[in-house]
């Protein structure tokens, strides 16, 4: 495309001017997006956006030594005077001898199709889109009589295109799109409110779940939280819902990610090899998945995508790299670099937990006295150490039934001791976001209450 | 490097992009205004340094620049959105034509001027601003802290310090016919230790800032005071105990532990989830929702805070509104369209996070007043339970009013004495009730250290909290030991 081709044209120019600014190399990446979104609250159009986005991302080296810089005014005076802020910031930075681009040999050559753009996502008119979000909220309101009030309903989409470039003259982009909807209602009875929400993301719109689908979802959420109650401080096996189980998967994730590693600031430092998780626990971070939202064919870095076993039957098979902490952990980069305007970070792609043979009925079924968890808040999790503690809200399992709500108590462990104590895993895996778990049930967590 | 706290936005967007006020008005007059309600030109620049030293050497250093400009037309409850990186003219139309494209639809009658609430503050102006502090000075501090937190203690396996410096420069052009700008430094100190001893790890951290110059870490020797703070509690966390679990009484420290206020009630006061209804807070005003030891307010107007503005990002001027006084609910945080639909005044608090998103009602600095009693005496009051003294980040269910905040340094109350640290812990609790069970307010509020940062909405921006010692009865604690 010749967008691409002008962009990567304007990569090539700002990372020529660096090196003629005196860095010995250096790496550039390019996003630029188109953003819409759409509102609307019991019924009305709430909130409408547009917006245009474009940032240029640069990072340079003196040698051994190196800085990042970023802007979004892509004109050329502006350019000029980014390029020569990082090249004087990297003049004042320390040499670090594992600072430097992947080797030019080691960049992706030819960029797979992962269908990751939809071709006729964008034929929808501003109220078509509006009449998406409409019919989702109405879908919720319609449900139940105790669906009373909402927060509204969202559509939004994005196109986006990634270019990167590095000072060795490559040169390779991709674009993607993504669609989403959600809904949050409000759900009251006797004086007390409770709100949930639903949502369907993906890459190709044909895809999204039906807003009715969505706006009902979202309606049952909110209603089984009424009549919520605290429950005796108590310990307890606990059944966590795919959508907090994979919360516990993306703590795994950043505990093996390369920048917390190599400072030794994770609960997984000194454990690859070792058993970390109940052996039926596999965690596997897919990048080619076609048309997944978390699918690229290529890092921040230029390195090719692929599949990574991090744990692999209970044992951490591989850590999450970028090229730096690779060379820092004295490893291999595993494909994983994410660009920020700081510079470069590790991130997963399509990460989860893979399916168990049970359904999650039947696990709820096995639990005689037990919390199964829809919802999670706050930041009580300690990746040094594993130690968590957060609030949740969900269900009572009174001899394996559903019984009553629970809030206003949390759960409290360690990462380590609750991966090892997986009972169960549920057969309801679905990639319907980036990280995603199936149900999960952990034979014992401290449940503190009244 | 430029000194953009030596212009006035004004001249800055003129100069540089050729969008003067004039030219703002004329949009906002001519396409923009008519048929809205409310409607506004929102042009900001900003400019960010990161410089980040770990494994002793700064090795990290990064700038970046974002700016851009946001239109926005609203009537009724409808508001149209549009913004673009770009700041010019064409840009400029074309952001105004989306904006007004929603807002318009059911024929509004015209903007209906709303006057200001008096005059910008001038809270910040600083004799240099930290972005502009050389490079040298800033990469020395970070060498200094890096010695001084090692040397706090042998089992201090890592220093990671950063220092971020900022500079905003905003313009708001609104239908209501005023124009007004604002120029906003921000700095920030953060030490972040891990600690080893015998194979086990702990992480400590400490920081601060504001509006300030890069010479307010210096004074006294802040900067010494940060280091030695962050491997304080990474070593106290090698020696603490297993949290309790269940409902105890808890003393929450003066300072930080303010982000209880935040958590608590603070979000569930902004206007807009009460007007909407979704607020556990909706329809109280004038009830008692606290113990009547209890006064809160958010106050943007306090110099050099990193929660104030001299205007909020509607233009209109910061100001301290009391939010609950002795107990009773007496009003809501407002912005423009808020205040309009409830047919009360703005109060300030009408923030965004850049051009890229538009403005709601969020807080600025809140805090609650001092009370009477001499801190010690409140702990000696308390025969078994929990002294928290800092937290982490919290969280809160504006609708079902539940709320948590994690304590990162606590310690166990027994017999009236503060006794073992214990491992961090989330608290718990219901914001309509957990401020009625305040029993103990001392005398000795302390506002934080300059550290928070708030996401509504995924939109990120700058607070302050602030918090006496106060005894809170009955709140529950999600440790391990049952």
């Amino acid at each position: 495309m010749s967008g691409e081709v002008l962009r990567a044209d304007l990569l090539t120019d700002v990372l020529g001017r660096a090196r003629a600014r005196g860095a010995t190399e250096a790496d550039g990446f390019l996003i630029e997006e188109q953003h819409f979104s759409a509102s609307v609250r019991l019924g009305q159009v709430d909130t409408v956006k547009h917006s245009r986005e474009q940032r240029l991302s640069l990072r340079v080296f003196a040698g051994k030594a190196s800085a990042a810089a970023s802007t979004s005014d892509l004109s050329r005076a502006s350019l000029e005077r980014v390029v020569d802020e990082a090249t004087a910031l990297a003049r004042v930075t320390a040499a670090d001898p594992h600072a430097g681009l992947p080797d030019p040999a080691d960049l992706i050559s030819v960029v797979p199709d992962l269908e990751l753009q939809d071709p006729d996502g964008e034929d929808l008119s501003p109220e078509a889109k509006i009449e998406l979000a409409r019919q989702a909220e109405a879908a919720a309101l319609e449900s139940d009589a105790r669906i009373t009030n909402s927060e509204g309903a969202e559509y939004w989409d994005r196109r986006a295109r990634y270019v990167y470039a590095t000072s060795h003259g490559f040169a390779r982009g991709y674009a993607t799109t993504a669609f989403g909807l959600s809904v949050s209602p409000v759900a009251s009875a006797g004086g007390e409110m409770q709100r949930d929400y639903w949502y369907s993301a993906t890459r190709h719109r044909a895809t999204l779940e039906e807003p009715a689908s969505v706006g009902r979802t979202a309606a049952r959420r909110a209603l089984r939280r009424l009549g919520g109650r605290k429950v005796k401080s108590v310990e307890v096996p606990v059944v966590f819902d795919p959508d907090t189980a994979a919360s516990l998967v993306r703590s795994i994730a950043g505990a093996a990610s390369g920048p917390g590693l190599y400072r030794r600031a994770s609960f997984l430092v000194d454990r690859l090899g070792k058993r970390i998780a109940a052996p039926a626990v596999t965690i596997v971070d897919d990048g080619l998945i076609p048309r997944a939202l978390g699918s690229r064919p290529f890092d921040g870095e230029g390195l090719a995508t692929g599949a990574t076993v991090v744990v692999g039957d209970g044992v951490l098979e591989s850590y999450l790299l970028d090229s730096y902490s690779a060379r820092k952990l004295g490893m291999r980069s595993t494909h994983h670099a994410s660009r920020d305007g700081a510079g470069v970070g590790v991130s997963t792609t399509n990460l989860m937990l893979k399916a168990g043979p049970t359904p999650p009925e039947e696990l709820i079924r096995s639990v005689k006295n037990g919390f199964y968890v829809t919802e999670l808040i706050g930041f009580g999790v300690n990746g040094v150490t594993g130690d968590y503690s957060r609030g949740a809200a969900g269900l009572w399992i009174d001899n394996g039934e559903l019984a009553y709500p629970v809030e206003e108590v949390t759960i409290a462990g360690n990462l380590l001791e609750m991966f090892a104590a997986i009972d169960g895993i549920g057969n309801d895996l679905v990639l319907r976001d980036r990280t995603v778990s199936p149900t999960l049930l952990i034979g014992r967590m401290v449940v503190a209450g009244s | 490097m430029d000194d953009l706290s030596r212009t006035s936005p004004e001249h800055f967007f003129s100069d540089r992009f050729n969008v003067t006020p004039a030219l703002m008005e004329r949009l906002l007059g001519g396409s923009l205004a008519r048929r809205v309600d409310d409607a506004d030109i929102y042009l900001e620049y900003r400019v960010n340094e990161e410089l980040v030293l770990e494994e002793n050497v700064v090795k990290k250093a990064s700038r970046h620049v974002s700016q851009g400009a946001g239109v926005r037309a609203q009537a009724e409850a409808r508001t149209g959105y549009a913004h673009t990186d770009e700041i010019s003219l064409a840009n400029l139309e074309e952001a105004a034509r989306q904006a007004r494209a929603i807002a318009d639809r059911a024929g509004a009658s015209g903007v209906v001027a709303v006057p200001g609430r008096g005059r910008a503050h001038d809270l910040y102006t600083l004799a240099e601003a930290p972005i502009v502090t050389a490079l040298e000075r800033k990469l020395e501090l970070l060498r200094k802290i890096d010695v001084a937190a090692r040397a706090a203690d042998p089992r201090i396996a890592q220093v990671i310090a950063s220092l971020s410096s900022e500079e905003v420069v905003m313009l708001i052009a609104t239908a209501s016919g005023w124009t007004i700008g604002d120029v906003r430094p921000l700095t920030r100190l953060n030490v972040t230790v891990i600690a080893e001893e015998n194979g086990k790890r702990e992480i400590g951290s400490w920081g601060g800032g504001g509006r300030v110059p890069f010479d307010y870490f210096l004074e006294g020797e802040r900067w010494t005071r940060f280091a030695t703070e962050a491997a304080r509690q990474a070593t106290l966390k090698l020696r603490a105990v297993e949290a309790p679990a269940g409902t105890m009484t808890v003393v929450l420290g003066p300072g930080w532990p303010g982000i209880l206020l935040h958590e608590a009630i603070g979000h569930g006061l902004e206007g807009d989830f009460n007007r909407k209804g979704v607020s556990a807070f909706a329809g109280r005003l004038g009830q008692k929702v606290a113990s009547e030891l209890v006064t809160v307010v958010d106050d943007g107007t306090i110099p050099n805070r990193r929660g104030s503005l001299n205007v909020d990002d509607e233009g209109t001027p910061t100001g301290r509104t009391v939010l609950i006084e002795n107990g009773v609910l007496l009003g809501y945080m407002q912005d423009r369209l808020n205040a309009r639909l409830m047919k009360t005044a703005p109060t300030g608090n009408g923030r965004r996070e850049s051009y890229a998103h538009p403005p709601m009602p969020r807080m600025t600095n809140t805090f609650m007043l001092a009370g009477q009693d001499d801190p010690d005496e409140i702990i000696r009051s308390v025969p078994n339970g929990l002294y928290a003294v800092t937290f982490g980040g919290g969280q809160v269910d504006i609708t079902s009013g539940k709320f948590v905040f994690s304590a990162s340094e606590a310690y166990l109350i027994e017999g009236g004495r503060v006794t073992a640290p214990v491992k961090g812990a989330t608290l718990i609790g219901n914001g309509p009730d957990a401020l009625v069970r305040v029993s103990r307010v001392g005398h000795d509020l302390a506002l934080d250290e300059g550290v928070g940062t708030c996401g509504k909405d995924g939109q990120s921006v700058p607070v302050g909290v602030g918090l006496p010692t106060i005894r809170i009865d009955g709140m529950t604690v999600g440790g391990t030991q049952v």
